[in-house]
């Protein structure tokens, strides 16, 4: 007999919308480290897609220069990671995209994250630790994890760029 | 090779390239060379290829030059990788090796002596790598250099030459990114 796990059903946003809105958005480059949470639905679609062009990077920090760069002619990019390469970039974001008053865009998968469970409430430390980092460091982001959430990206990502200033979406749930 | 004098060659070869440097060689390269398409700005932690990239990949019709520092490169090897990858033709990336962190105390880098930029930029998949150190062989060869479809690297074997101020207000200041982006978005 094996042992039972209790977890409550829950829905998962759609990366087939998100693509949608990261398009809606203008969004013409995605510069990436692999996350498994983004990986089947978001990154594996996204290599696939003409619509986006891809740049694969070695570590994030690189990715938030990239996307600071790219901005000084108004070209709109996203920097798509998982929480561990977020953590490990928070200086670039604290240069580039605070101090530098820069639209950096990021979505960050939260790996080790309970579906069911808001990420206040994980049992990962690593987890736990995302949104009250970014509440100190003044950085505003939205979760995503229901479906319902997607429809605000697109809206997000304008407001970065027009007011030139950086966002992260914290995405909670593998997108299906 | 004196960095001053280094720099005094490249700047007969700039007119309206995009010129991201960092530390002393861009205090040296702004007061040798002061001009709006200098890109000063690359927050720390050896991030001006990584900018460069971004910068050559978002306006391919522009020649990109990073200026770069033998210790910050070492902070952010992978981006070697990340752009022979990408392999931007309009990528011209030039390490000045002096073997110290020069406004961090004059200590010595990790591996001087032994570590081999040129070789490292070869292995990661870049077109064109060269080393550099006599200022006459460069002055002669950077034209050809700079000819050739990037990604490429030229290790700069250099000394300290004259002494410019350190401008930290004006790099990291609000000015310096009005005035960049002005002059991109008018070139």
């Amino acid at each position: 007999m094996s042992a039972s796990i209790d977890i409550k059903p829950v829905e998962h946003p759609s990366g087939q919308a998100i693509m949608d809105a990261l398009k809606k958005a203008d969004i013409e480059f995605i510069v990436s480290v692999p996350d498994i949470v983004t990986s089947d639905a978001l990154l594996w679609p996204i290599s696939a897609d003409p619509d986006f062009k891809l740049l694969r990077v070695c570590k994030e920090d690189e990715g938030v220069s990239i996307c600071g760069a790219m901005s000084y002619n108004n070209t709109r990019a996203l920097l798509l990671m998982q929480q561990t390469g977020l953590m490990d970039s928070l200086n670039a974001i604290r240069a580039i995209g605070i101090d530098y008053q820069l639209p950096i865009c990021m979505m960050v998968g939260l790996q080790g994250k309970e579906a069911d469970k808001k990420s206040s409430e994980s049992s990962s430390y690593g987890v736990r630790i995302i949104q009250p980092v970014l509440d100190a460091m003044q950085i505003p982001y939205r979760v995503i994890e229901e479906p319902e959430d997607v429809q605000h990206i697109s809206a997000d990502i304008e407001q970065a760029y027009q007011s030139s200033s950086t966002f992260i979406f914290i995405i909670g749930r593998p997108p299906v | 090779m004196r960095r001053d004098l280094a720099l005094k060659v490249l700047k007969q070869r700039v007119s309206d390239e995009i010129v991201v440097a960092v530390y002393q060689t861009l205090f040296d390269w702004m007061a040798i060379n002061p001009r709006d398409l200098n890109y000063v700005a690359t927050g720390a932690m050896g991030q001006a290829s990584s900018h460069g990239l971004g910068l050559a990949m978002a306006n391919p019709e522009k020649e990109v030059l990073v200026f770069d520092g033998d210790g910050s490169l070492l902070m952010n090897l992978g981006s070697l990788v990340t752009i022979a990858n990408a392999a931007p033709q309009n990528f011209h990336h030039f390490v000045f090796e002096n073997g110290v962190y020069e406004v961090n105390g004059a200590h010595p880098i990790p591996g001087h002596g032994k570590l081999d930029f040129a070789a490292m930029a070869k292995a990661a998949g870049y077109r064109q790598v060269e080393t550099f150190s006599d200022l006459e062989v460069f002055e002669s060869s950077v034209g050809e250099f700079l000819k050739q479809p990037g990604p490429a690297l030229a290790v700069m074997k250099i000394e300290a030459g004259e002494s410019y101020p350190h401008d930290y207000q004006y790099i990291h200041g609000a000015e310096a990114r009005r005035r960049f982006k002005q002059a991109l978005q008018s070139s």
